[in-house]
C-alpha cells in the first residue's frame, strides 16, 4: 500500500529540524540555512530536492491561516461506503478542490460506521453544507450513510513537530 | 491583506523553487520585486495570515505516525478531559465536535508505538475509552486555500 519511508541520515534530520519552523527570508534562504548548521547552499537544495522527491517534503511554499482568509466553517464530513467501493471513492471525493485531506479510516461498530473521511471547509456552515451535498450526489448509492462533524471549538492547535519531539 | 497579498497567497503554495534566488524567481513569476515579495511574506507571517513559509514535510515519511483519535466525553466532565488530553505534548490539534464523539485530536509522535502508548495513557488518566482512527488509505492531503 505504502512504500517504506526513505532513509534519512543525520544531516537531513539535522536539516529538516533547522527547517521545520520555516524557511528564512533572506534572498539566498538555502544558503542562510546551509550556513547555520555547516552544509554548503547547494546540498541544502539537493537534499531538499530529494525530500521533494521521496515525499518527505509535501511542497515549499506558503501556508496560510485559512481562518483569516474568511474559511471559519470547517466540516469533517464522514461516510458508510462499501469496503470494496472505497478506494474509488476516496480517489474521486479526493480531487474535489474544496476537500482538503480524505482518508480511509477504521470503523467503530456500531457507535462509529464511517470509514471514509473528507475535510470540506467553507466561509459559512450553509458553504459547507452544500459542498457535503455535492459529495453526497456524486457518490450516488456508494453511501450508505453519512454525517458532518462540525468543530464547535479548538482546544489545543500546536504545530507539528517533526523531530526532536521527546527531546527535553 | 490587498489584491497583491491574496495574488501571492494564491499562487506561492506550493513550487518554490530550490534555486540560489529562489524569491527573485517567484517574485518575477509574480510580477513583483523581490524585496517587495520578500516584505510582503515577512508581514503576511507577521499578520498571522500565513502560519508558515518553507517546506511542508509530511511527518509519517520521517518515520513518524500520525493518528487520528476521538473520545465521548460526558459534557460536565469535559474541561478535565481536555485538559488532560492537551497537556500531551503528542497532541497537536484537538477540537470539539457536535457528535457523540465529542472531542477529536491528531496524535504525532516520532514512533508508531508511542502512539499506542500516548492513547493507553490518556486512556488510563481520563477513565474514557479512546476511539483510534489510524489512516488506513490517504486519497488527497492538500490543504490550498483562495485567498
Amino acid at each position: 500500500m505504502t512504500t517504506p519511508p526513505p532513509a534519512l541520515d543525520a544531516t537531513d534530520r539535522r536539516l529538516i529540524k533547522a527547517t521545520q519552523e520555516g524557511l528564512p527570508l533572506t534572498r539566498r534562504p538555502y544558503h542562510t540555512v546551509g550556513a547555520a548548521i555547516g552544509l554548503a547552499g547547494e546540498e541544502v537544495m539537493a537534499r531538499f530536492c530529494q525530500m521533494l522527491e521521496t515525499g518527505v517534503i509535501r511542497r515549499i511554499g506558503v501556508v496560510a491561516n485559512h481562518y483569516r482568509l474568511g474559511y471559519v466553517a470547517n466540516g469533517m464530513s464522514v461516510w458508510d461506503i462499501a469496503d470494496d467501493a472505497v478506494a474509488s471513492a476516496g480517489t474521486e471525493v479526493g480531487a474535489l478542490d474544496f476537500v482538503s485531506h480524505c482518508y480511509q479510516r477504521p470503523r467503530h461498530l456500531p457507535l462509529w460506521p464511517y470509514n471514509l473521511f473528507a475535510m470540506v471547509h467553507g466561509r459559512s456552515r450553509d458553504e459547507v453544507g452544500l459542498k457535503v451535498a455535492e459529495i453526497a450526489r456524486q457518490l450516488g448509492p456508494r453511501v450508505c450513510q453519512y454525517d458532518v462533524l462540525y468543530s464547535s471549538r479548538i482546544l489545543k492547535k500546536t504545530g507539528l513537530r517533526l523531530v526532536d519531539q521527546g527531546a527535553p | 491583506m490587498d489584491a497583491i497579498d491574496r495574488h501571492i497567497i494564491n499562487h506561492l503554495q506550493g513550487g518554490f523553487a530550490l534555486t540560489e534566488f529562489p524569491f527573485a524567481a517567484a517574485a518575477e513569476a509574480l510580477g513583483l520585486s523581490e524585496a517587495m515579495l520578500i516584505e510582503r511574506i515577512d508581514r503576511l507571517l507577521k499578520d498571522g495570515v500565513l502560519t508558515r513559509f518553507g517546506p511542508m514535510f509530511n511527518a509519517d515519511r520521517l518515520g513518524g505516525a500520525t493518528a487520528l483519535a476521538a473520545m465521548a466525553v460526558p459534557v460536565a466532565d469535559f474541561e478535565r478531559v481536555a485538559a488532560i488530553v492537551n497537556g500531551f505534548a503528542e497532541v497537536a490539534h484537538n477540537y470539539a465536535r457536535e457528535h457523540a464523539l465529542n472531542m477529536w485530536f491528531v496524535i504525532a509522535t516520532e514512533t508508531p508505538v508511542r502512539i499506542t502508548e500516548v492513547i493507553n495513557a490518556i486512556e488510563t488518566e481520563t477513565g474514557l475509552k479512546v476511539y483510534s482512527m489510524p489512516k488506513i488509505e490517504e486519497f488527497f492531503v492538500e490543504a490550498r486555500f483562495v485567498a
